[in-house]
């Protein structure tokens, strides 16, 4: 007599440690090989786009944190370009070498908190996930040094930030640099040489090069599958041209490969931190024109950034009114998880969470 | 510095209407305008003309000009060459609301074709698994719609006291 055997289903999330917020994926599984995942959304739509169109371009900045809530600056950065985009603001020297200052600190906090949870998932329990806590940790002292906000910062304005540096920040930031540069290193020595970090991440959930383009795969999940595209390089925005850095790639586009990308990444922001700190000059920190709420002529207006998680981009249309007529997110977190089919199925039950975790979602940006 | 440069859509027009005759509708100098039902055609045809080759979707949106008609709004890269286009297409009026799917051009359209069916109302034809996506199944409405009016659906009260507790 064989024994007979069937798929199962296994619901997995939405309230999960692992799923990263409130994400459900029911996983069909022929033993512990996955052979179907279908995700299933909306447990965190607050329908932000609805209510974006009821509030003006500077009450929006607001709505703009509470997406990837683990990167508002990147989120500010990105919507007060489209305003300005929208409306035809310019922006002052200061303010941009403080807006990229800012963006660069808030991928390397997001990234800490992507590297962190990922190790986690893929089962190094507490430590680490710790570690990357103390360091984000005094990215964010910075950020509320600067503007009295820890996570949801709303510091830009459309034509600068909402306030200039402290004198003591540059100082506090200067310090900061050097010390992060040896958490990177210690980090790189503690999971990325791990024996078990490798076996778990090396080979799983691969992402082949044609299919991340296809899928519209964008930041590191893009980069770690070889292809060289990053906006900062690639549609050079606000002064990135200024500065000297690289774009670390992967090769194979596995789990292990988005980690090391994201670490490499820290590496390059300190760098271009390093440089405008050097260069950041004095004067007017926001555009003495724009005072209060914007106003836009009838039109539309698409501008994005590198964010940590891929190419966050809003596209704003305008019908000359105090809003956005229409207010869209082009959100990195959700159209990553475009491929997530491909990438789990054949893998065992156990590296679905790790490729969840590789794929670095934050579900305020996924559901919105 | 590197930037990726809008193509011009006089150009890209005329190609398309040497390729396709009659598939495009209107032109600014910023988008290109096709007809709905050519849509899935000049999409692969962009995707695949060399010297074109838009291998990137990197988004796809709906705009509802209330009381007119829909219009859906694709970004189009190309990596290779680092150019650009804003690709527009409507729908005749607000009534008839479906539209050629392009999940089978870029994949990257298939969540985000999703996102509008839920929150547009827009149907995509030839999209492999059309449902709600952030939504529930009961709900009623698309909410983006600018004539959406908030059902406000009353909780149910208590009709007794509640027993004390303990």
């Amino acid at each position: 007599m064989t024994l007979e055997t069937q798929p199962v289903v296994i619901n997995f999330g939405p309230q999960h440690p692992s799923t990263h917020g409130v994400f459900r994926l029911v996983l069909t599984v022929d033993g512990e090989v996955v052979i179907d995942a279908k995700m299933v959304l909306g447990y965190l739509h607050r329908g932000v786009e609805k209510l974006a169109e009821e509030k003006t371009y500077v009450q929006n900045i607001t709505f703009t944190d509470r997406l990837d809530y683990l990167s508002a600056m990147s989120n500010n950065f990105a919507y007060v370009q489209a305003v300005e985009k929208l409306a035809g603001i310019a922006v002052p020297e200061r303010a941009e070498y403080i807006r990229v200052i800012m963006a660069e600190l808030q991928r390397i906090a997001s990234h800490l908190m992507a590297m962190g949870t990922f190790f986690q998932d893929a089962g190094g329990w507490g430590g680490p996930l710790m570690y990357m806590f103390r360091d984000r940790e005094k990215v964010l002292d910075l950020f509320e040094m600067a503007c009295g906000q820890r996570l949801t910062c709303n510091y830009m304005r459309p034509g600068g930030v909402s306030m200039d540096l402290p004198p003591e920040f540059i100082p506090e930031l200067k310090k900061f640099i050097p010390a992060m540069r040896a958490y990177l290193d210690e980090y790189e020595e503690l999971i990325a040489e791990n024996e078990i970090f490798k076996i778990r991440t090396r080979g799983v959930g691969i992402l082949p090069k044609e299919l991340a383009i296809d899928a519209g795969a964008s930041g590191p999940v893009l980069r770690a599958s070889g292809v060289r595209w990053d906006l900062r390089k690639d549609d050079t925005y606000s002064i990135y041209d200024r500065f000297d850095f690289d774009i670390p790639t992967g090769t194979v586009g596995d789990c292990y490969d988005r980690f090391m990308v994201r670490l490499q990444e820290c590496r390059q922001s300190l760098r271009i931190i390093e440089q405008a700190v050097r260069d950041i000059p004095g004067g007017p920190w926001v555009n003495p024109g724009v005072r209060g709420n914007v106003w836009a002529p009838p039109g539309e207006a698409y501008a994005h950034v590198e964010g940590p998680k891929g190419e966050l981009g809003f596209y704003l249309v305008s019908d000359g009114g105090v809003g956005p007529y229409r207010f869209k997110i082009r959100s990195p977190s959700y159209i990553n998880l475009t491929a997530l089919k491909e990438m789990t199925v054949g893998y065992k039950v156990a590296d679905a969470i790790v490729i969840l975790g590789s794929i670095d979602i934050v579900m305020g940006e996924v559901d919105r | 510095m590197t930037r990726i440069v809008p193509l011009d859509t006089q150009t890209v027009a005329d190609r398309l209407e040497g390729a396709l005759p009659g598939s495009v509708e209107a032109r600014t100098p910023n988008d290109i305008r096709v007809k709905l039902d050519r849509l899935v055609e000049v999409a692969r045809f962009l995707k695949t003309t060399p010297g074109l080759d838009f291998d990137y979707l990197v988004s796809v949106t709906a705009v509802d000009y209330y009381p007119h008609f829909f219009e859906l709004v694709y970004h189009l890269v190309s990596m290779q060459h680092h150019h650009s286009l804003v690709l527009k297409t409507r729908t005749p009026d607000r009534e008839r609301v479906v539209v050629p799917s392009l999940v089978g051009v870029w994949r990257s359209a298939e969540l985000q074709e999703l996102e509008i069916y839920d929150l547009m109302g827009l149907v995509f034809a030839g999209h492999p698994e059309l449902r709600r996506i952030f939504l529930w199944d009961e709900f009623r409405g698309h909410p983006l719609r600018k004539d959406y009016v908030e059902e406000i659906i009353p909780l149910p009260l208590p009709t007794e006291p509640a027993e004390p507790l303990g």
